[in-house]
């Protein structure tokens, strides 16, 4: 198995890893940088639990390989709530209730801050389409609607647009 | 009660998991740990001829390979006694998906890579991958030392009910199928173990870690204060996760042996086979009624497919079936009877309702069908059958199944509050005549399930301690309260319903209350979290614990202030003379009295950390109306869920937010039951539905906008009067679904369609009747 150096921004930090050339995304931020917030709940890039954004897109991380992430810039879930405070779409799924066990959530929270920076005011029905490659098994998505909603009225995406700029 | 119980308060569970600093079972990392991956048989009914583990055993960075050879006096699973499941198959292999090998390297790749290299020659047996082919002439039997595939029959009544069947004005036999559906947790099956000279620790995806800590104490002759086991954050579990499964022995096995913390993360398509699944029933109903729709007796042969091991929950699921056949209606006799049989599939356990559902199904659908027969509305046979409020409590026939509390035509009656039925029902005969526009169908279900369960005797059934909840409250010396419940929740929100419970009952802050679970070494006794229990029993056990801390409190006030105890009043964190609010003490002031022996009455027990146990006089029985308004697409048959309106009856509500959210969580499962799951196989027993590319579940393009409301009846057994609701919206949904899936086809005469309602099937059913 062949081996390659990466160098990889994650939430604003960069660091240079040697990793084989399969490993996959999510591994490399559970595994190699130890963030564990980002979740795998499938092996068909079908659930959406591994969702992060890779140079201000969403991307399901089970699908992109580490090297192929060398040099870009990504945010995870730990990343979004800058200086401590929780963004907006992570306080929408609080005060509605979006999440229950919370397995879904982190790649849930990133899809929809993907969705808000395309869309900052999305119906019932572009929120539905907007998160659908997501699955959750609690909630039945009613309130997770509206937890991107709220977040819509209460400051959108928050900063992440800005923040990634920044780098 | 004061005023946080009822109150609609966010989640103190939140800000961790909405900031990445969830700690699921995969989040653990303990120094030297090796990973565990598992050889699966690919085939359904083999003889396992030779396995070959030396390529794999090569490989870089493996400690080792073990088949079930290797690990001579390694206890199987537990279950129904002469039935229970090697950790590893032994000379055959009983379906796609059963562990054949373990390989155990340094990194999770590397075990991956070292499985595959292993190799397992099979001789292939005949398979049977459903009762049919399972029960026929000359079937062969799948377990070794039994005679047949059915490994459990039981009959339920005194009588077959063929008198009253016979003497009914009317009588319909109608065919009932409950398909097999997988609970998919959205995080599969993990575990850790680490076996250090001290004893074992188990971090596992579990619903019960006090069960499973028994259950591996009792395997490896261990005491159970040798053996913790914790289920951190978990990914949901649906009943799935109350199972004990191989890995959790084998990894402890294979720690003890490496002497290192040795990891288990199942992948999905392995979660697909390898996870209980669930329903997997078949009913065969008879049921006489009179002209105007009295439900005179009912029939019902239940056949439950176990899969290819019968597991110590699953076999218990036809008896829940059973007992809850009669639903809401008083039916004068009623006849249950089943068999579990054994076929060449993933063994079936407990799902979202575990045995409800299945029955309220089949009870919603047979009254629809005697509508149907008779030409009368199905609210109507539905009325005409409740047991009414007044006759609460309602014995039913089956011993200890008492209906205590419940208002059956009141939550209908709340229910079409919200409907304007005239109107709908005017729509749906329009759109028949006006084919521009979909099909339109309307179907209720008013049901009854159980909840809150034990009590013990019903509970040491299913293989478990007991069927109470324990919680222990200890105030600290600042006021501020750590609670330490038994349940194991796994997205219920306990720490935010519990401390809702004990704000009140101590009248110290929300804030100020914390909450542990699901760790064996720091937690009393427990049972777990499955059978709508958390908030009946477990709450019951906090509010039990919060009373003796208060009692107690209060004496130590009373000291304080020189008064009677019976003049002391607790509020707003006081505790003060009734009409004299000046004179008082805080409760953070009593706790520090509470640690002052010289400052108390002599002999008197110091600090305030009070335990109780709380057994239920009886299940509760949750229960509720649902109408589900569906569209049928005439040109693709595709079924979309208009509305959905839920009006249930859980007794006290404690968290309005969280209620709800429960409530829409089974409601979805309810509905992707009824539209879209399915697990097949298959005849050669492969899976058809192996990964969630086959296996589909809704996504929020599927599911609708949920309407919910609420009655209340608070149950008599125990002091919340709170029932459970974690399982209503699975066990009401699918046949409010279905139901309105026929009422939409009825005019052309279709009385059933089989759960799943596909696109492909309604289509199919629409282009016959057209033809
Ligand atoms: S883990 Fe399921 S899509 Fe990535
Ligand atoms: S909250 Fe459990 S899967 Fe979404």
């Amino acid at each position: 198995m062949s081996h390659h150096k990466i160098s990889v921004t994650v939430n604003g930090s960069t660091s240079d890893d040697e990793v084989e050339s399969r490993l996959l995304l999510v591994h490399y931020l559970r595994e190699v940088r130890g963030l564990t917030g980002t979740h795998v709940g499938c092996d068909t890039s079908n659930c959406g639990a591994c969702t992060v954004m890779l140079d201000g897109r969403t991307v399901k991380s089970c699908s992109v390989l580490a090297v192929a992430a060398d040099g870009a810039d990504v945010l995870t879930i730990e990343g979004l709530a800058a200086d401590g405070e929780m963004s907006p779409v992570q306080q929408g799924f609080q005060q509605c209730h979006g999440l229950q066990c919370g397995y879904c959530t982190p790649g849930m929270v990133m899809a929809a801050t993907g969705l808000l920076l395309e869309n900052p005011d999305p119906d019932e029905d572009e929120v539905r389409e907007g998160i659908e490659g997501n699955l959750c098994r609690c909630t039945g998505y009613s309130m997770i609607v509206d937890s991107v909603r709220w977040a819509a009225e209460h400051g959108g995406a928050g900063d992440v647009a800005a923040r990634h700029t920044a780098h | 009660m004061g005023s946080m119980v009822g109150a609609a308060v966010i989640r103190k569970e939140d800000p961790a998991l909405l900031t990445g600093r969830g700690t699921f079972v995969d989040d653990i990392r303990l120094p030297g740990t090796v990973h565990m991956v598992y050889v699966r048989s690919y085939l359904a009914h083999a003889r396992i001829v030779s396995i070959d583990v030396s390529e794999a055993a090569a490989k870089p960075g493996v400690l080792g390979v073990w088949t079930n050879a290797d690990l001579e006096g390694l206890p199987p699973n537990r279950s129904v006694p002469g039935m229970e499941r090697p950790c590893l198959a032994r000379d055959k292999v009983r379906f796609v998906g059963e562990p054949v090998a373990v390989v155990v390297a340094a990194d999770r790749y590397a075990a991956a890579d070292a499985a595959e290299a292993v190799l397992v020659e099979y001789e292939e047996l005949p398979v049977m991958a459903s009762v049919e082919a399972a029960t026929a002439e000359g079937a062969v039997p799948i377990l070794d030392g039994l005679e047949s595939n059915i490994v459990l029959e039981h009959v339920l009544s005194a009588t077959d009910a063929e008198a009253e069947l016979a003497a009914a004005p009317h009588r319909l036999a109608i065919h009932l199928k409950n398909q097999r559906c997988a609970a998919v947790p959205m995080e599969p099956t993990v575990c850790l173990a680490d076996w250090q000279a001290s004893g074992l620790t188990l971090w596992a995806t579990t619903q019960t870690p006090h069960h499973s800590r028994n259950e591996l104490a009792a395997m490896f002759g261990l005491s159970q204060q040798e053996v913790r086991v914790v289920a951190p954050d978990v990914g949901g579990g649906f009943g799935a996760k109350a199972s004990c499964y191989p890995e959790f022995i084998l990894t402890s096995e294979l720690s003890r042996r490496l002497r290192r913390p040795v990891k288990y993360v199942e992948t999905r398509s392995e979660n697909m086979t390898s996870m209980v699944h669930g329903r997997a029933q078949d009913h065969e109903v008879e049921v006489g009624f009179d002209d105007d729709g009295a439900l005179l007796a009912l029939r019902v042969k239940i056949t439950q497919d176990c899969g290819g091991w019968p597991d110590a929950t699953g076999i218990g699921l036809p008896t829940l079936t059973s007992f809850m056949a009669g639903g809401c209606y008083k039916i004068p006799v009623i006849a249950p009877s089943f068999r579990s049989v054994v076929t060449n599939t993933t063994p079936v356990g407990a799902y979202r309702g575990a045995g409800r559902p299945e029955a309220s199904f089949m009870i919603e659908r047979v009254v629809d069908h005697v509508a149907a027969e008779l030409g009368l509305d199905p609210l109507d046979v539905r009325r005409r059958n409740f047991v009414q409020p007044g006759e609460m409590p309602f014995a039913t026939q089956f011993e200890g199944i008492v209906y205590d509390e419940g208002d059956f035509p009141g939550a209908l009656a709340k229910l079409l509050e919200s409907i304007d039925y005239d109107a709908l029902r005017a729509d749906r005969d329009a759109r028949r005549d006006d084919p521009a526009k979909p099909l339109l169908g309307i179907g209720f279900s008013t049901f009854v399930e159980m909840g809150g369960f034990g009590p013990t005797p019903l509970f040491e059934q299913f293989g478990y301690v007991g069927g109470w909840e324990s919680a222990n409250i200890r105030l600290n010396t600042d006021g501020s309260a750590v609670v330490k419940v038994g349940t194991s929740p796994h997205g219920q929100g306990h720490q935010t319903a519990f401390a809702q419970i004990v704000a009140d009952e101590l009248s110290i802050p929300f804030e100020r209350i914390s909450l542990v679970h699901g760790d064996t070494a720091m937690v009393q006794e427990g049972i777990g979290t499955m059978g709508s229990r958390g908030a009946p029993v477990g709450g019951s056990a906090v509010f039990k614990a919060a009373g003796k801390v208060r009692d107690k409190a209060m004496k130590i006030a009373a000291h304080m202030l020189e008064a009677d105890e019976s003049d002391l009043e607790l509020v707003d964190g006081r505790f003060s003379v009734k009409g004299a609010p000046d004179q008082g003490v805080s409760m953070a002031e009593v706790a520090v009295r509470s640690f002052k022996p010289h400052l108390l009455p002599d002999g008197f027990d110091l600090g305030l950390n009070e335990t109780a146990y709380f057994e239920p006089s009886n299940l509760s029985y949750p229960s509720g109306a649902h109408c589900c308004v569906v569209e049928i697409d005439r040109d693709t048959g595709f079924v979309k869920v208009a509305r959905y309106i839920a009006v249930d009856d859980c007794g006290t509500v404690i968290n309005p937010l969280m209620a709800t959210g429960q409530i829409h969580g089974g409601v979805a499962q309810g509905i992707a039951q009824a539209l879209i799951e399915e697990v097949r196989y298959g005849d050669d027993g492969q899976p058809a539905s192996g990964t969630l590319v086959d296996y589909t579940l809704p996504s929020a393009m599927d599911l609708p906008r949920y309407e919910t409301d609420h009655i209340v009846t608070k149950t008599s057994f125990n002091p919340l009067g709170a029932k459970g609701l974690g399982e209503s919206g699975a066990t009401a949904a699918p046949q409010a679904v279905v139901n309105a899936v026929v009422d939409a086809l009825s005019h052309l005469g279709v009385r059933d369609v089989e759960m799943p309602c596909t696109p492909q099937k309604v289509w199919r059913i629409l282009a016959q009747k057209a033809s």
